[in-house]
Order: structure tokens, then sequence, then C-alpha cells
């Protein structure tokens, strides 16, 4: 039988059936839209389109939301649980690691964005991080939108890199929403003003907040090893819960085991070990020693995790 | 045995194997040739390792064994030159459904380095505008019907000018009317010039609108080759309506005609082979009639691709164990 021939009979009998919009239409032209325009080369920076996509599609995400909107609400829980608790005696109990900014609070706002990240850190953030990271492939192979993204075609290396550099967005994102909240509470709810530093000098506003973005910088920094755990544990399964579930899983082990004195050899190379060295940004001059072990200790985690989870996802065959 | 240049061969596989962890062997040395132009029916039951083969193909799974070639390419290696130029649909749509129809698009068609952003919102909105779907654009493709998400998944394949387009059972999920719309597309596309390579169990879609099939049956290749062709190495049945069925089988047998069937005032029987020329039915008719034979139809009944599969199968068109 003709093709030809029953492809006039189809189409003579389909007629104006599209009229609705339902049906498909008829247009003569080539196998997809724009043939009819002038093809330009490929250009390298067309390859960035991919990654401004992945990060609008990530920010249009009610779950992303969702977890912005909760971080942003610990500084202002902080801040108001601190102005009731002062209103009537003066002092604050001084403490370890967050709790030492917690005192200084009710003399100056700016400190509330310090303790609310002290605070956010060593849990809320790196969970966010986790969600994020451990979705970010796992959750397309079970939606099956990866396939469509590989056949399309995104690259597997290219694909990697870009949820990567958007989860990594995403950090910052996290930890500037912690930090603007904070800073926008503390503002609101306490005097603001020159900035004592943990080594007893004083220095302008202006200069304070400078050091709290820095602060909110490292903090974001802090947080790319999780990513990269949370990435390569997201290209082993085709299941967004369970790669989150194992990620978020990963960090309370390491937080436990870094609170276990006997394991004192392992914990300087666990991620979450020099997490609160950023209160060091606080000082004059810096101490930059544990930053940069910090700094060191993320890098490590994103080669090793990077590295793994590109040759996973390089090597899987996609089933889903 | 010539071989064939790589210019007319848009599918080309050698020796494709697929073992899945496990042992289970999914592909058995697939020697698929898909020629240019054609619009290539990929038929077989489910579980026959039609979606595994449509995979390799894409560069989706790593084959065991063997090769294959898409557009005179090997693939996977030459994925990103190749699949820019190929559009896609496999195992049904699969869509983000918090985005818009619109943005589900946009976003596929930014995932190729190769597409021009520039265009892009041009190219999409003209696919959604072929599948029908410019008045839902705007909608979540969460609250898409089954029918929608189907369309919206062939708008995806259709938002550059593609040489070659794989469809893994498109009318899936779609009603008599989508079905038949598909069917007009997909000639359509094949008129242009689109070699259309459709894989589907559905053996009368594949008969309507294919020109060339292959058969699988649990990973093996059966056959391929022109729809005509398959369906012609089954010779068509004699079918006599007539309520004289004893005479009737005594004049056919004497007119050569072998393997004669009676039921409930039909006879059929399997035309003799034409060695001597092709056998004159007229003839045949007239002596039913000279013999008071009444004869209520007369015709020669086409063996349908259903024939060709359970004659080449030798078992029903099931799920393969």
């Amino acid at each position: 039988m003709s093709r030809v021939e029953m492809a006039g009979g189809a189409e003579a009998s389909e007629g104006a059936g599209s009229s609705g919009g339902a049906g498909f239409s008829g247009h003569a032209g080539g196998a997809g839209a724009g043939s009819a325009a002038v093809r330009r080369a490929p250009r390298p920076l067309w390859s960035l389109g991919l990654l401004r996509n992945e990060i609008g599609t990530t920010f249009r995400r009610w779950r992303t939301l969702a977890l912005l909107a909760v971080l942003a609400a610990v500084p202002v829980l902080i801040g108001v649980a601190v102005k009731i608790e002062t209103s009537g005696e003066g002092g604050g109990s001084g403490g370890s690691g967050g709790a030492a900014f917690v005192s200084q609070i009710t003399n100056n706002g700016l400190f509330l964005v310090f303790t609310a990240l002290a605070v956010t850190l060593p849990v809320f953030l790196p969970l966010a991080v986790g969600v994020v990271a451990g979705d970010s492939v796992a959750g397309e192979a079970h939606a099956g939108t990866l396939r469509y993204l590989l056949v399309a075609p995104a690259g597997r290396t290219r694909l990697l890199l870009v949820k990567y550099a958007t989860t990594l967005t995403f950090c910052l994102a996290a930890t500037l929403a912690v930090a603007v909240s904070a800073l926008v509470t503390g503002a609101l709810l306490f005097p603001v003003g020159e900035v004592t530093l943990l080594s007893g000098t004083s220095v302008p506003f202006g200069e304070g907040l400078l050091r709290a973005l820095a602060i909110a910088v490292v903090v974001a920094l802090s947080l790319v090893g999780v990513a990269a755990i949370g990435l390569f544990v997201s290209t082993l399964t085709n299941s967004g819960i369970a790669a989150m579930a194992t990620t978020v899983g990963l960090l309370i082990v390491v937080q436990i085991l870094d609170n276990i004195p006997q394991l004192h050899a392992i914990q300087p190379y666990l991620f979450s070990h020099h997490w609160l060295s950023f209160a060091d940004v606080l000082r004059e001059p810096v101490y930059w020693d544990q930053l940069q072990k910090n700094f060191g200790l993320q890098a490590l985690y994103a080669a090793v995790f990077g590295s793994a989870a590109w040759a996973r996802f390089t090597a899987r065959d996609v089933t889903a | 045995m010539t071989q064939p240049s790589a210019g007319d061969r848009v599918i080309e596989t050698r020796g494709l194997t697929k073992t899945y962890r496990g042992g289970q062997l999914a592909v058995d040395r697939l020697d698929l040739a898909v020629p240019r132009g054609s619009v290539f029916g990929f038929l077989g039951p489910n579980g026959s390792g039609k979606t595994t083969t449509i995979r390799m193909l894409l560069g989706l799974i790593e084959p065991s064994a063997g090769s294959a070639r898409l557009l005179g390419e090997p693939m996977p290696r030459a994925a990103r030159r190749v699949l820019p130029r190929v559009g896609a649909l496999i195992e049904g749509p699969a869509l983000y459904g918090f985005l818009s129809g619109r943005d589900n698009l946009v976003r596929y068609d930014a995932a190729d380095p190769a597409t021009d952003p520039r265009t892009r919102a041009h190219r999409v909105d003209h696919a959604l505008e072929r599948v029908g779907l410019a008045a839902a654009a705007r909608k979540k493709a969460r609250a898409y019907s089954l029918g929608m998400k189907q369309r919206l998944g062939l708008a995806a394949a259709l938002l550059q000018p593609r040489e070659l387009l794989v469809l893994d059972e498109p009318t899936n999920g779609l009603d008599p009317q989508g079905m038949r719309e598909i069917r007009s597309l997909v000639r359509e596309l094949a008129g242009d010039g689109t070699t259309v390579f459709l894989s589907s169990h559905l053996l009368d879609e594949i008969e309507q609108v294919c020109t060339h099939a292959a058969v699988m049956a649990r990973g093996r290749l059966v056959t391929q080759g022109t729809v005509a062709a398959l369906s012609a190495g089954t010779r068509g049945r004699l079918a006599v309506g007539t309520p004289d069925t004893a005479d009737a089988v005594r004049v056919l047998k004497e007119h050569g005609v072998t393997d004669l069937v009676t039921a409930e005032e039909r006879v059929t029987g399997e035309l003799p082979a034409p060695n001597d020329g092709p056998p004159d039915l007229a003839e045949a008719n007239a002596a039913l009639v000279r013999a008071g034979v009444r004869v209520r139809a007369f015709g020669v009944e086409r063996a349908s691709l259903e024939d060709v599969f359970v004659q080449l199968t030798g078992e029903g068109f099931d799920v393969a164990g």
C-alpha cells in the first residue's frame, strides 16, 4: 500500500478538525519549527542556556522556596526569642559556639547575622543543601526527564556540571536567605552601630556589614563538600527521596562522629570539622589558619566526590 | 554481501547485544538497517527488547557487544553531533509537572547546546501549534491529560528540523482521534523527508503508516524489510461465501486450491503457487457458478502483518516470558 496515497486520504478527511486547538495542524515545512529562520552556527555561549534554565527551574520549585522560607524564619525566631528573653532582665547566658554571639545581639542587631549562621550551619543549611543536591540527578531520573535531557543532548558531563553549579548557587542563596533575614530582623528589633570584634577592637558599622557578608560567603563555601556528596549519592539511584535521605543521613552520622572524643584522629578529615571557623573572620587581624583548613577540606571533598559522581554518571545505563 | 554506504542507512546496528546485570539477555545480536526516508515500523510484543534497542541507539544504554550507527556516525561516541538532528519520544513523555507546557519545551530546547536562544521562543510556539497544544501552553503540565502529555512529548521531538524521529509507542494513551492525528503527522513528516522510526506493539498501526518494518521477539530480530515484501511472504487466501459449501469445495479443489477450510457458509483455501502464471480467479468463479454454486462473496484476503508475525514467530502476540 502506498504511503502517499494514504496520506492524501487521511489529510483530506482531517479538514478543519484543528479549529478547537486540539488537532495537529498540517503546516507544511520541515520536521520542526524554525526551518524558515536563518540557522546560526552554534556558539560556545549557548551552552550556558542550560545552566540559566536549571537555576530558574530550581528556584521555581515549590520545595526550594519552602526550604528558603524555613531558613529565613530561623533568624526571626531567634531574634524574637532573644527580645522576649531580655526585655525583663539585662544580660544573656554566655556559652560556646553560636551562643557566644547571642549575648551581643541586644547590643548590636548585626550579631543576629552571626548567631543565625552559627545556628543554621550545623544542621539546617546542610540539610537543605542535601535535599537539593540529593534530588538533582536522582529526581530527574525518577521523573524520566533525565532521558530527554540526555537525548537533547545535554551531554552527561555538562549536565553534571550544571547540576553542581546550581547546587552551589543554592548554597549561596540559602546562606544569604539566613543572613539577610537576620540582618533585617536584627535591625528592626535591636540597635545597630559600631561592631566590637572578638579580639576586642571596634570597627564601624559599614565594615561590620562587610564582615557579615564575608562570613556569609565563608558559610556558603563550607557547604561545597556536602553538595558534592549529595551530587554523588544522587547519581547512584533513581529515587530522589532515597538520595535525599542518604545524604541527610550521612550528614548526621558525620556530625555525631565529630563529637565523639575517641575519634579525634579522623575528625580533621570530616567535612564539618572546621565549619565554625567562620567566627575567625570577626578577629582583627583575621585569623586565617582554620579558615584555610576549611577551604582546603571542602575543595578536597568536592574533588573526590565530584570525580566519583562523574565516573558513575558518565558510565551509567539510563533505564529510567 | 555489499556494504551499504553510510548515507542511505539512517540506523545501522551490527551484532548489537545488551545483557543486563543479572544475566538477562535483552537484545541478542541485532542487525538492524533503516533506510533513509522510510517510515520504519519496529514491531514486537512488550518485553521483546524494542525499548532497550532504542535506548542503545540514543546512547542512554551502553551496548554489551556490537555497534550502533546513527545518521552514519557511531553511537554513543558521536552523540553530541548526531542527537541534535534526532527527535525522540522514549517510553512515553516525561515532564516537569510544576512547569507550564511551554516552559517544559523551553527547558528541553535549552538542554541542547546547539540551539539558538534567539529563535527558541519561536520554535517552541511553532512546535506547540503543530501538536495542537497552543491553547494549553500556559497550563501547568501536571494538569495535562495523558493525551496532552503525549502531544507535548511529541512537540519536544519537533523543536528543530530533524533528520530522524524515533517514536517509541507514540499513540499510547491517545483516543482514536488522537491516534489518527499522530498517524497523519507521521505521514506529513515523512513526506518532508524525515525518516521515522516507529516502535509499536500495535500491528495495524504499523501496517497503516509504515513502508518498512522489523519484527523482534525475545530480543532477536525475526525479520525486516518492506511492509509489502513482508506481507507478500504469505500468499493471500481465497475466500468464498456460499451456502453450498460442499459443492464449492469440490469445484475449488479441481482448480488447484489447497488447504480448504469450511466454516459456516464460507470456504477459504490456499491459492496454487503462481509458477505457471497467476491463477485466473475469474475462471474459478465462473466454474463455481457453472456448477450451480450460489456465490455471495468472492475474493482474496490479503495477509495482514499479524499473519506474518504469527507465521514468523510461531506464537501469538503475547508478552514474552
